[in-house]
């Protein structure tokens, strides 16, 4: 029997949580205003998350690196948020995004999980439009929805390519009602440094005040970890400069397990690396690849006549080239999901047909796109023989209207045309499923410990569908935690204030001072961001798109050298008591290499491909991930021991009682 | 592409700052401005001397956290852009430029041209919302139609990413346009409409007590705002304003 | 009155409102002003009334003087205020990046037409005063017409007369306009609206000084 106790309830599954919440312990208001709650990181499950607490009573600190809550990392998703609402009566229902959910996730999540997030997303919608966030809505007044890559019905919700952005400030809007009243106390520019254990359980956390350089005590009867994905482990992501694993590091560090590190979503439609200077890279939209043909050409002369300039895409005739997502999936073509496309492109561009000057791009073509709108919008507008100027100017501004913004932002970022020559994209690190591994109330390992949204690993299984995200951060901060927290917290109402001159905060707190130190004593020859790139250059190479076990290993002995070398000879300039921000990357750098080591073993013992994590000896003929649902069908979480590569593995057997497990085909 | 850089440094909030010049060289037009500032701090970090500081984040234009004066304009010469989104490509080769922190007396500076811009955080809390609980009873979503043109206006105003660029380009360092953008977001909905007297009054209360400066209506907010977010919600903020007051 | 001058929106308000009856104040004088070239026996008629009329002297020529003061104390306390809202200027300012010369200078525009009004009351309003109220002279309602164009003899001062009202056309073309959005009118109609003010902030003003130059060269 596992250590492991997900503490799904009993019980049909639609039933679960309905039963669940009329089960569980609750603390009555009065009591609710001596208990304090810690939540790290304001995005959509902590900003979410804090606002619930304190509108319940609960006497709230959030905490943050950011200069203010609304800037969390939530704020640049673009597409969308999923809810079952049925609203397109296209035959939406809970069960379906349940479904879909879990079959996109490659059969690696938990079934009662994923039914809860299904069940709670029409809710999140009501509350969010009760906040005024604007959504975007039909000429009748009624929400209005689009379809998302790999799901039959159309139940995305939306404000333009803004919705992270809306529903991060409709959050933040709850939070400063909250801020107003008193009942949240936000530390902006904060950094968690450390988890503080009394008696076992989470009873604080050490931060240093960014400003001024100071080491602050807090104490909590709970500590919520928020704190979003840990992608920046590659150096180039999609991810702020600033996301960082630190928080849920330390948190692993002093008891949390860590689940499924090797989850790790790449985007396909990136803009490429342009060269070293690189700090990160750029999304553009998923909902680009609804009209843009994706290839590459078909000769490896015309391709590298075009690297070097000789030849430009747009003389290439149609024959020559290669849109090998329709020859390789003709049923789903350009719109198959994001691992399988992700991992297409990489493919041709490791056999040699790469387009930019570093050979890592293809291209995203909507010349047909323009050609079709034109000619549609000419014959709606009268003229049965329009004129090939005519159909490309209609066609344009067709494209204009639909995917303007984005086709502005490519060219301010690439300095080329994309109506006029074709957009170059390469896959990039987006999103990352693992996490630190939670039970059904998503309570850690550690008791009074909670983890939320990304940084948990709980809904999404080997990969993540798209504006699925946005839904399980609100759904966990607005509609999850509040109830399951309580549960624990009936526990605590006679506990009074936790002292933060308790010897455990003593301890932590030397603990930090003395990291803070090493790392501004250090040997001082290379640069933190010297260090972060190695690292971001091993994990791309080695533990990237596709891996094998030499490569694993080679990166697990890397990482691990570059881990030692980065303890000797870091260089940080600048004062501990001052603001520093070399310091600050300093200390994140530190916990990537850690986990980056953990992520390699991950990867090595998961002997099957699977949704986002594809080992090369696992593929079908056809080179498609093959599964091992006999061996692997559990998550795998990672208990600290000393050092990552000492880390024991833990299962959590996953158990499917309402979906048959299939091979995922897009053919 | 050879530049040189005239950069403020200021070593905290009470010490006093000074312009610093730097000339930097290798720098390609693919490369943004913040990416042209790594490249001078690796050079500072190597010669053992502490790099600029400034505030970035997301790096592609939404999160609002970059605020550069660039050659006397928030976020650089280019319009609808954030300075995370500016390219070098905008420069020439010998180019002077000069890099300061947004200035106003409410952003006060915490490091080199890190400013503190909580001011426009105390102005949300005291009124930037609907009071709603977030229990997850409320009406089913659709309930309420909104006209899709409101709703349209709403979300413009809505985009608002809280740099405060628009501060920082007023000749009077007012922040009408940050706070009308919020007014005006509420104002078009229905959900917004219901405490919409007291919202304004408190917002505005709160802005004039930070210590921001007059709206003149030079519109040099709108020009820099790297939203577009339109001068039309500082009219209705004032017609808001001046309804509320008749009320209250 | 005391929170309706403390908060910005409201003092910008008072700004607008006031500026929009000095705006209405100036059409009517120009309009008498007019008449100066068209014809002398209806200016001294006009000049007459209204330097007579107990309603114009009594309740509207107080209400005037208010308005003006107003406008240029609220200008001067909104320019402390803004001045102080950025405490450490910029070491380099493109202000003409993103806003017009006139919008940027109100305060100078303001400062160059009050120190006209100086003039301006030296000129006529002093002596008028002194010629109604101190001394006791016999009513005559032809004499306007002679004092004024006599004030128009001095090319200095007709050019200053010149100068103060380019001033005033600059301070127009950014304030008129201005205060509609100050009142909270912007809307579909406002593009027109920003024309006709334009086209008022120059006419106005260029009326005023073809009327002093007339009477310069014609004297």
């Amino acid at each position: 029997m596992s250590v492991l106790d997900s503490k799904i309830p009993v019980g049909p599954l639609a039933d679960k949580w309905t039963k669940h919440k009329n089960d569980i312990n609750l603390v009555n208001p009065a009591n609710k205003r001596n208990i304090d709650i810690i939540i790290v990181g304001t995005g959509l499950a902590g900003g979410s998350a804090a606002a619930t607490l304190a509108e319940l009573g609960y006497n709230v600190k959030t905490f943050c690196y950011q200069d203010s809550p609304r800037r969390a990392h939530s704020i640049a998703a673009q597409g969308g948020i999923n809810a079952a609402k049925n609203y397109q009566g296209d035959g939406d229902s809970n069960y379906r995004l349940f479904y879909d959910t879990v079959k996109g996730g490659d059969y690696r999540s938990r079934e009662a999980n994923v039914y809860r997030l299904a069940e709670v997303s029409g809710n999140i919608i009501d509350q969010c439009v009760a906040q005024g966030v604007p959504f975007a809505r039909e000429y009748g007044g009624y929400l209005d929805n689009r379809s998302f890559g790999g799901v039959l019905v159309s139940r995305t919700f939306y404000a333009k390519g803004q919705t992270g952005q809306q529903l991060l400030l409709g959050a933040y809007s709850a939070m400063n009602r909250q801020i107003n009243r008193g009942k949240i106390q936000s530390f902006n520019r904060h950094e968690m440094m450390d988890l503080v254990l009394v008696d076992g359980k989470a009873r604080g956390i050490i931060a240093r005040n960014m400003v001024t350089g100071e080491i602050e005590r807090h104490s909590a009867h709970a500590v919520v970890v928020a704190s979003g994905g840990y992608g920046n482990v590659f150096f180039l992501s999609t991810n702020a400069m600033g996301s960082n694993v630190t928080a849920a590091w330390r948190t692993h560090r002093r008891g949390a397990y860590f689940a499924n590190p090797c989850y790790t979503q790449i985007h396909p439609t990136c803009i490429p690396v342009s060269g070293d200077h690189q700090s990160k890279l750029t999304l553009m939209s998923e909902s680009l690849r609804n009209d843009g043909r994706i290839w590459v050409p078909k000769k490896k002369e015309d391709a590298i006549a075009i690297r070097e300039g000789r030849l430009k895409p747009t003389d290439l005739k149609e024959e020559d080239r290669d849109y090998y997502l329709e020859r390789r999936y003709p049923a789903f073509g350009n719109l198959v999901p994001r691992d399988v496309a992700s991992r297409a492109a990489k493919e041709r561009c490791d056999a040699g047909f790469g387009v930019n000057k570093t050979g890592e791009a293809v291209f995203l073509d909507f010349s047909s796109a323009i050609q079709r709108y034109g000619k549609e919008k000419a014959f709606t507008q009268g003229h049965k023989n329009p004129s090939k100027e005519e159909i490309t100017k209609l066609g344009k501004g067709v494209v204009e209207a639909k995917y303007g913004n984005l086709f502005q932002m490519y060219e301010k970022i690439v300095d080329q045309n994309p109506y006029k020559t074709p957009m170059m994209i390469y896959p990039a690190v987006h999103y990352t499923m693992g996490g630190l591994w939670v039970d059904y109330n998503l309570q850690t390992t550690i008791p009074g410990c909670y983890a939320a949204g990304e940084a948990n690993f709980s809904d999404h299984g080997a990969n993540r569908l798209g504006a699925s995200a946005l839904m399980q951060g609100l759904a966990d901060g607005y509609f999850v935690l509040p109830y399951t927290i309580g549960d624990y917290l009936s526990d605590d109402i006679r506990t009074g204030k936790i002292s933060t001159d308790l010897p455990e905060f003593e301890k932590t707190e030397k603990d930090v001072r003395d990291r803070i130190h090493k790392l501004m004593n250090a040997g001082g020859k290379h640069s933190v961001d010297h260090y972060h790139k190695k690292l971001g250059k091993i994990m791309w190479n080695k533990c990237g798109m596709a891996r094998n076990a030499k490569g694993l290993e080679e990166a697990l002995t890397e990482i691990r050298e570059l881990r030692e070398d980065f303890w000797k000879n870091v260089k940080v300039t600048g004062k501990e008591n001052a603001k520093n921000a070399e310091l600050e990357k300093a200390g994140r750098v530190a916990d990537f290499l850690e986990l980056g080591e953990l992520f390699a073993k991950d990867a090595l013992h998961r002997n099957e491909s699977c949704g986002g994590h594809f080992r090369e000896e696992y593929q079908t003929e056809e080179g498609e991930a093959l599964r091992d649902d006999e061996n692997f069908k559990y998550v795998a979480a990672w208990e600290y021991a000393g050092d990552p590569k000492e880390a024991k593995l833990h299962k959590e057997e996953l158990d499917f009682k309402n979906i048959e497990l299939k091979t995922r085909s897009y053919k | 592409m050879k530049l040189t850089l005239k950069i403020w440094r200021q070593e905290n909030a009470n010490a006093k700052g000074k312009m610093e010049t730097y000339p930097i060289e290798g720098i390609e037009g693919d490369m943004s401005f913040l990416e042209m500032l790594d490249v001078l701090n690796e050079e500072l970090v190597a010669k053992g001397e502490e790099p600029v500081e400034f505030d970035h984040d997301c790096r592609e234009g939404i999160c609002g956290t970059c605020s550069l004066q660039i050659n006397g304009e928030p976020h650089g010469p280019d319009k609808l852009i954030t300075t995370c989104q500016l390219h070098m490509r905008t420069f020439n080769d010998g180019d002077t430029i000069v890099i300061e922190p947004f200035r106003a007396t409410a952003f006060p500076v915490i490091k080199d041209l890190i400013v503190d811009r909580s001011a426009l955080d105390r102005i949300q809390q005291a009124g930037g919302y609907v009071s709603v609980n977030t229990s997850g009873n409320t009406i089913d979503a659709n309930s309420i139609p909104v006209n899709k043109h409101d709703a349209d206006d709403s979300f413009n105003a809505a985009t608002c990413i809280g740099c405060g660029a628009c501060v920082a380009a007023c000749k009077n360092a007012s922040a009408m346009l940050f706070t009308s953008a919020k007014v005006s977001q509420y104002a078009l909905l229905p959900q917004g409409k219901v405490e919409a007297t007291e919202r304004v009054l408190n917002m505005v209360r709160q802005m004039d007590e930070e210590g921001f400066g007059n709206c003149s209506n030079t519109g040099a907010c709108e020009i820099e705002c790297p939203k577009g977010i339109s001068l039309e919600n500082i009219a209705r903020l004032n017609r808001e304003y001046l309804s509320a007051s008749t009320k209250s | 009155m005391g929170g309706f001058i403390q908060s910005s929106t409201m003092r910008k308000f008072a700004m607008a409102l006031s500026g929009l009856f000095l705006v209405f104040f100036l059409l009517q004088h120009f309009i008498i002003n007019l008449t100066s070239v068209t014809s002398p026996d209806t200016f001294n008629e006009l000049s007459h009334f209204m330097g007579t009329n107990p309603l114009v002297q009594v309740l509207l020529q107080p209400v005037l003087i208010f308005g003006v003061i107003f406008h240029f104390a609220m200008g001067f306390i909104l320019e402390a205020k803004n001045k102080k809202a950025r405490n450490v200027n910029y070491v380099k300012y493109n202000g003409g990046a993103n806003a017009s010369w006139m919008s940027r200078n109100m305060i100078y525009s303001g400062i160059v037409i009050l120190a006209f009004l100086g003039l301006h009351f030296y000129d006529f309003w002093v002596p008028e005063m002194v010629h109604k109220y101190i001394q006791s002279h016999p009513e005559d309602a032809t004499r306007y017409y002679a004092e004024t164009i006599a004030k128009f003899e001095s090319p200095v001062r007709t050019g200053i007369y010149v100068v103060a009202f380019i001033f005033l056309m600059l301070h127009l073309l950014h304030g008129f306009s201005s205060s509609f959005q100050s009142i909270g009118w912007n809307n579909k109609y406002s593009k027109a609206l920003k024309g006709f003010t334009q086209a008022y902030a120059i006419i106005i003003p260029l009326g005023f000084i073809f009327i002093a130059v007339y009477h310069y060269l014609n004297h």
